[in-house]
Order: structure tokens, then sequence, then C-alpha cells
């Protein structure tokens, strides 16, 4: 070993990009960085950056950090798609599009990669954080720290994998980088490291995420507010948190075996010495699967606040929807075989898990039903949150139904691995999750910001999403049957499925147009933020306890301790319409702190030293991460009290404006 | 557990109901994550069970297990828990002291553990027989390594909570973290029982 190799491992300047694409790409995400670094230096930001934002225990503004790393994420995965789409619309007969094989391979690893762990699984703790303690009537949550640590590492996640754009390469080997392939000896540069290492930083985020979550909700919530009195938005939560507890472990396993076999040249998952890579398989499935259901049960749970609200009448099925949830919490272990039934296990394992897998369309369907029940004789407002719904509820049935197809065992023989099964789970994640997300942002935005979205450009949003996807997903379903594999970079003219691939591209461009309207949306609304304001802190006559308070939600949320005697709690209080006279008391909240940030770098520079086999600069990350750890742990000044006086005066001012009963 | 989470509710400090909230939710929070840490051991029992056949002509189980030396580790660590125990006896008598020498006792315990289990694993690397001779011999080194990283953690653990007992006595935040390591350490424990049992038990009786 060469001192230049001692110190810095395997990095050296003859990793930066060199093809135009891949270099372009990195050049626009530098420019971008240095851009909003220079325009916050500009407007002299940095302070109100630094105190308001990113030292901040306040999980509403956590949860708004959440959500803009996860749109830039979205960004960054959409011009991956963008560049698929273009590369298959364009790489038939004798054209070989724009990407090189290599180069296509490692944007459908990223596309992947990104939009599951940096998108839904960013916004997704974005709307928990905004949403949960208000919901539930706290002040805060279980562990504030904790929290801060847990978006940090999320954070680092992000960078560490847009790194890979800038130095060295990513992995070529899919999102869930099966081995053999995502081994050393077929995959010998730095990419899958940077995938294991981005994930597995995220990972533990989310992980501790789950367990602060759940915790908040079991511990955290308001006096008289028992489980059947838990609004099912807290209910789904409480269900995907259960399983990120019992599914990340297994995912931070694996990674890190994936990692022993890589660095330390172990035998777990390799070719030789006795390794078993259908263990890898089964593995990265048992938490894959139930990750699944951790996106889709928040967003069913925020259908369930927004339908009600927007049909004026109370859900449907209030107990049905929560024993569905648990239903489908339990089930969404048992079914992760499904995704390799072409492995050839016996008939009467994939049996099992085929009949497992299509049972779980029955607590789903419970769950249509009731939202469809909730509406049947409402007075139902045609707002951007309820489109969202009804986009979603038309698709994800769709979708499920393709679903309960793909769990035949035979069917999936011959669907497996095609452009169908692409279709499918992007009918599930996108008109499911993000859908659904969308929805929860739109509907919650006011109680943050304290300010409506746009309506007008909402709705060109969403009617660009709904469009842009039946198109660019209709035609997978039938290049599926039609015998199309997915990550195809090249195929023959004489198939004659190119037309299908430009209709699917349309469809992308549709959708980025939609996002184009979205990010108009935001700057509108902004720009017209007193027309749109909400001062009441109750825009939409909601029914839980987070529409009691004023919009923006205060720091400490409540101004006195809410109290709970029925499901529903903050309509029950309008419907008696009398505001009890109330004594205030000093409140205590933890203060900022920077230690969160500094943990979570010290792991990235261990993630970036192990990625390049850094090895001093992966112990003294380390060492930083821990040193930064005992800090905290052993400080005792952490909160401050907020006075009784000012609290008092900001509630009083509040009910003033509140919406007359 | 109750008793340990009485610890915290029978010191003679002026507390609110806020702050024995909190402590409250910090033990229920250290539960889960006890809970996700048997996941992740799960996973690596799995792996082994797994691969523990596939010794692609290495050597087996029975073939490198030191009995004695498993058993002294396991007495040791067993011991070290019975200490740890004690530390909390001590501290809910409100002897800082005294804890604190509990404290010693585990941490000397738990470092001839650790001392043990790195030989053992130094003199099979030595002989060619290290986690990348065949992924028989990876399982093992991960599973029981990762249990060792624990105990060492535990150990670092220690040493700072001798630290801060006795310079800032048995506040109500010492007195959390003890019993949030109390917990760590007898978990550990338990998950070394079923090493003891699944990989040396099992690995020397079936050939």
């Amino acid at each position: 070993m060469t001192a230049t190799s001692l110190i810095f491992g395997k990095l050296s300047w003859a990793l930066l990009p060199h093809n135009a694409i891949a270099a372009g790409g990195a050049l626009f995400m530098v420019f971008c960085a240095l851009a909003v670094l220079a325009l916050i230096t500009y407007f002299k930001r940095w302070k109100w950056l630094w105190t308001e934002w990113l030292t901040s225990l306040d999980p509403k503004r956590i949860g708004v950090m959440y959500i803009a790393v996860s749109g830039i994420m979205l960004v960054r995965g959409g011009i991956d798609a963008i560049l698929m789409r273009t590369q298959q619309a364009t790489s038939v007969g004798a054209s070989h599009g724009i990407l090189a094989a290599s180069h296509f391979q490692e944007i459908f690893s990223a596309h992947g990669s990104i939009m599951i762990f940096f998108v839904a699984m960013g916004f997704m703790f974005g709307i928990i954080n905004l949403v949960v303690p208000l919901q539930i009537g706290s002040r805060d949550v279980a562990f504030p720290f904790l929290n801060s640590v847990s978006f940090w590492l999320f954070a680092s996640g992000a960078v560490l994998i847009n790194l890979s754009l800038i130095i060295g390469d990513f992995s070529t080997a899919g999102w869930l980088a099966y081995p053999p392939l995502s081994e050393l000896a077929y995959s010998p540069t730095v990419g899958v490291d940077y995938w294991i290492w981005s994930l597995q930083i995220s990972g533990i985020g989310s992980l501790l995420s789950g367990l602060n979550f759940l915790v908040t909700i079991i511990r955290m919530r308001a006096p008289g507010m028992t489980p059947m009195r838990i609004p099912v938005f807290v209910w789904s939560v409480a269900g995907a948190m259960s399983l990120v507890i019992f599914a990340f472990p297994i995912l931070t396993a694996t990674l890190a075996l994936l990692s022993l076999d890589r660095t330390l040249g172990m035998h777990f998952f390799t070719a030789g010495g006795g390794g078993n890579m259908m263990m890898y398989v089964n593995l990265i499935w048992a938490w894959g699967h139930p990750e699944v259901y951790i996106l889709i049960l928040p967003a069913f749970g925020i259908f369930s606040e927004i339908v009600p609200v927007f049909s004026g009448k109370k859900l449907a099925g209030y107990v049905s929807m929560v024993l569905s949830i648990w239903a489908i919490v339990f089930l969404s272990f048992l079914v992760w075989l499904h995704h390799f039934f072409t492995m050839g296990a016996e008939a009467d394992v994939n049996a099992f898990f085929g009949i497992m897998t299509a049972v779980i369309a029955v607590p789903t369907g419970v769950k249509i039903f009731n939202w469809l029940f909730t509406m049947y004789r409402g007075r139902i407002r045609f707002t951007t949150p309820m489109l969202w719904f009804m986009g979603f509820v038309v698709l994800f049935t769709l979708g499920g139904v393709t679903g309960v197809m793909l769990a035949e065992p035979p069917a999936d023989y011959q669907l497996h691995n095609s452009l169908f099964l692409v279709a499918h789970f992007h009918t599930m994640i996108v008109s499911g999750v993000l859908f659904g997300y969308f929805a929860g942002l739109t509907y919650w935005f006011p109680k943050i910001f304290g300010f409506r979205l746009d309506e007008s450009l909402g709705r060109k949003a969403f009617w660009c999403w709904l469009f842009g996807f039946i198109l660019a997903f209709g035609p997978l379903y039938l290049l599926g049957f039609m015998g199309a594999t997915r990550r195809l970079d090249h195929y023959s003219a004489a198939l004659g499925w190119q037309p299908l691939f430009i209709v699917a591209g349309i469809g992308v461009a549709l959708i980025a147009l939609g996002f184009a309207f979205q990010v108009a949306q935001l700057v509108r609304s902004v720009r017209r933020r007193h027309e749109n304001r909400d001062v009441t802190g109750d825009p939409w006559d909601g029914r839980t306890l987070e529409w009691s308070v004023p919009s923006p939600a205060p720091a400490y949320n409540f101004a006195v301790q809410p109290k709970v005697d029925s499901l529903d709690a903050f309509w029950a209080a309008k419907q008696k319409g009398n505001r009890e006279t109330t004594e205030y008391e000093d409140i205590r909240m933890p203060k900022n702190t920077s230690l969160g940030m500094f943990i979570a770098g010290f792991v990235f520079v261990t993630g970036f030293s192990i990625v390049w086999h850094i090895w001093w600069l992966a112990a003294l990350g380390l060492l930083g991460a821990i040193a930064s750890l005992f800090v905290r742990t052993f400080s005792e000044d952490t909160h401050a009290i907020i006075k009784a006086n000012d609290v008092a005066w900001q509630d009083v001012s509040h009910a003033a404006n509140a919406r007359p009963v | 557990m109750t008793t340990l989470t009485n610890t915290l509710a029978t010191r003679h400090e002026p507390f609110d109901a806020e702050a024995r909230a909190a402590d409250a939710t910090a033990v229920s929070g250290f539960w889960v994550y006890l809970m996700t840490d048997l996941v992740l051991f799960a996973s690596l029992f799995a792996t082994y069970a797994v691969l523990h056949a596939s010794t692609f002509g290495g050597p087996s189980g029975s073939d490198i297990f030191h009995m004695p030396l498993v058993l002294a580790e396991t007495l040791i660590l067993l011991t070290s828990s019975f200490t740890c125990g004690l530390a909390v006896v001590a501290a809910r008598a409100g002897g800082a002291r005294r804890t604190a020498a509990w404290l010693v006792a585990t941490l000397v315990l738990g470092a001839a553990f650790v001392a043990i289990e790195v030989s053992e694993f130094a003199s099979l690397v030595r002989l060619g027989d290290g986690p990348s001779r065949s992924a028989f011999l990876s399982s093992y080194f991960t599973l029981v390594g990762t249990h060792g990283l624990h105990v060492f953690i535990g150990l670092v653990w220690i040493v700072a909570l001798i630290a801060v007992v006795l310079r800032k006595g048995l506040t109500r935040s010492v007195l959390r973290k003890l019993v949030l390591f109390s917990m760590f350490w007898h978990f550990l424990d338990l998950v070394w029982i079923f090493i003891f049992t699944v990989v040396y038990l099992m690995g020397v009786s079936i050939v």
C-alpha cells in the first residue's frame, strides 16, 4: 500500500465524470448548490437560516426541511426518469439513443433508490413531523433531539448519493443491488458502495424516526385520547412506524453484510466461498415489502382525514379503518416471496405467498369502500386535496387489480421482470403514495405557513399529473404484455414498440409540466400570501385538534393542554361552541441545537471515507460522531421557558379570529 | 423492569410530573430501541442458520470452537450482568461511590469478555480461518462480532457513566442513564445466551 493510497484511499482526479451528460449533470448540480449559497449570502439570510431552521428542534420546522430535501430529490429522480424515457423512445434499431448502456444502468439504479429513499421516505417523514404532534394534542415529539439527528442523517444520505454524480460512479445493479452482480467481482468500482452507504445512513435515520414517532403516539397523546379516539392518520402512522421498527433493522443488517462482502472479502452472497445470493434476495424483500406499506399507510391515513372534511361528514367505518390498517401491517410481513416466485421454490410455497398477497387486497378494499361511503350523500367540496383523492382512488384501484394479477404465481412467471410490473408498482407508488402526500401537503400547508396554496394552479398541476401518469404508464402495461422487459436500453425496430415508448415519453413530459405548475403554485402562493391568509386557524372546517390552534401553529402547538372526550375532538368542541376560560402556564420547550447536524455530518464523513477506503478519516468521523453524542448526552441546559403571559396573549388574539360557530 | 422505573420514582429530589413522564418515555423509547436491535440480531441469526454448513472446504464449528473458553466467556458475562444489577441497587440506595464501584466491576468483567473474544478471533485469523475463508466463517464472525461490538460500546458507555456518577452524584439525569445502560447490558446477556446455544452448543453437537 503506497502512502497516497493510505491518505486518499481510492480517490483520484481521474474519477471526475468524462461523458458529456454525466459531466453536465454534475456541473449543473454544483452550479445550483453554489447559486443557493450565493443567494443566501447576498440576502444576508445565514443567521436566520441557522437559528430558525437548521438548528431547530421544532418538528414542524424539521418537517418542512424534510419536504424541502425530498422536493430537491424529486427533481433529481425526475430528471433520471426523463433521461430513461428519452433513451427508450429513441434507442431503437440502428439508433442507440442518448445514453451509453452502463450510464443507462446507473440512471435506473439511481432513479429507484432516490425516489424510494429520498423522495417518498423524506416526504412521508416530513408530513408525519408536521401533523402527528398536532393531531394528538402534544407540544412535541417524544425525543426532539433524536428527531433532528434523524433528519440530518436523511440529509447526509441524500448528499452522499448525489456526490456519486461528481466523484466516481453510481451502482449499475438496480435499486436493490442483487448479488452476485453487486459483489466486488462484477461491480469493482465504488458505485455499489455509494448505494450501500447512502441508504445505510438515511435508513438508520428512518429507523430512529420510526422509534421516535411510535413512542410519541403511544406516550404523548392528549389526556382522554383513548385508542378509539385517535385520528385515523395517526393510526396509519402508528402502523407504518411499527413496520419501520421491524423492517428497517433487516435492511441495516443486509446492507452491512453486502458491505462486508465487498470491503472485507466475506462470503455472504458471493458466487464462490459458499455464499448464498438467494438469501440476499429474501432478506432485502423481508424489508422491501413492508417498506411499500410503510409508504402507503400514511397516504391512506391522509385520505381518511381529507375525505370526511371535504365531504362534510364523519368518516364511514372508523373501526374497520383502524382494523384494516393493522391487518395490512400483519399481512405485509407474509408476502415478501411474491417478489421472486420465479426463484424456483416449490409450488406449495409459491401458493402460500400468492394467496397471502391476494388477501391484502381485502383490507385495502375495505378502505376504498369506506372512503366512497364517506363521500356518498356528502356535501363534497372539490378542492385540490379532494381532486388528488379522486385521481388516487381510480388509479390505485386499477393498480391494485394488476397487483392481484401479479400475485398469481403462474401469471407472475409470464409478467415477472416485464414493464407490466414496472407499470404496476409505479401506479401504487405514484398515484398511491405521491398523490396522497401531495393531497396532505395541500391540506396541512396553511397550518404550517399560515396561508393556503393557490387553488387554480394546484388544479392545473393535478390534471397534468393525472393525464401524464396515464400516458406514461398505460403504454407500459401494454408493452409488458408484449414482452418488453424492464431496464431495456435498446430494442429492435421490428418489435413495433417505439410508438408506445414515445407516448410514454410524452406522458413524462406532461408530469414534468405538472411539477412546474406545483413550483409556480408555491411561488404564487407565497407572493399572494396576504390574500390567502388563514386567520381562523381552521381553513377547511376541520375535525381534528390541529385546526383548533392558530395558523401558523405556534412553536409550542397548544397554549393550553387540550383534553379529548370523543373522536373528531375539535368538531365536537365546535358543535358545543363554548370556549372555556383557562389558566395559562409557563411552557418548557427544548432549545435549538446544532449537535444533531454535527453528528450526522461526522457520520457522512465516515460513510464517504468507507466508500473510498480512506480508513483514517472513517475512524475520525466515527470518533467525532461519538464525541458529539457525548456532548449532547451530558449537557444539562437544554430547555427554555416560554412565559405564560406571552402564551396567553397569542392565544387570546387567536380566539378573537376563530371561525364563528 | 418495573423495579428499574421505580428506581427513578423513589428518588427524593425536587421533580415535577413532567420529568417523571420524560423518564418513563425514555425507558419505553429504549425498549423500542432494544426491539430493533433484536430484529438486527435475528437477521444475523437467520444468516448464520442458512450458512452454518457452508464451510466450503474450511473448518466447521466443531473444529474451531474452544468450549472451555466459551464457557468462561459466558460465566464472565453473566456475572457482569449481576454486578450491573448491583450497581442499580446501590444507586437506588443512594450510594454514589458504591454505584461507581459496581460499575467498575462490570467494566472489568466486560473488558475480560471482549479480550477473550478478540484473542479467539485473532488466533483463528492467524491460522487462516478468518471471516473471508468461507461463508460459515463470515456468518460466525459477523454474528459473534456484532455482539462483541455491542459489548465494546457498552464498555465506553460504562466509562462515561462512572465519570459522571463520581462527578455529579446520582442526579435524576444520571440515574436515567444508569437505568438505560442496565437495560442494554442485560439485553446483551440475553443475546449471548442465544449465541452460546445456537452457535456454540449446537455447533459442537451437530457435526
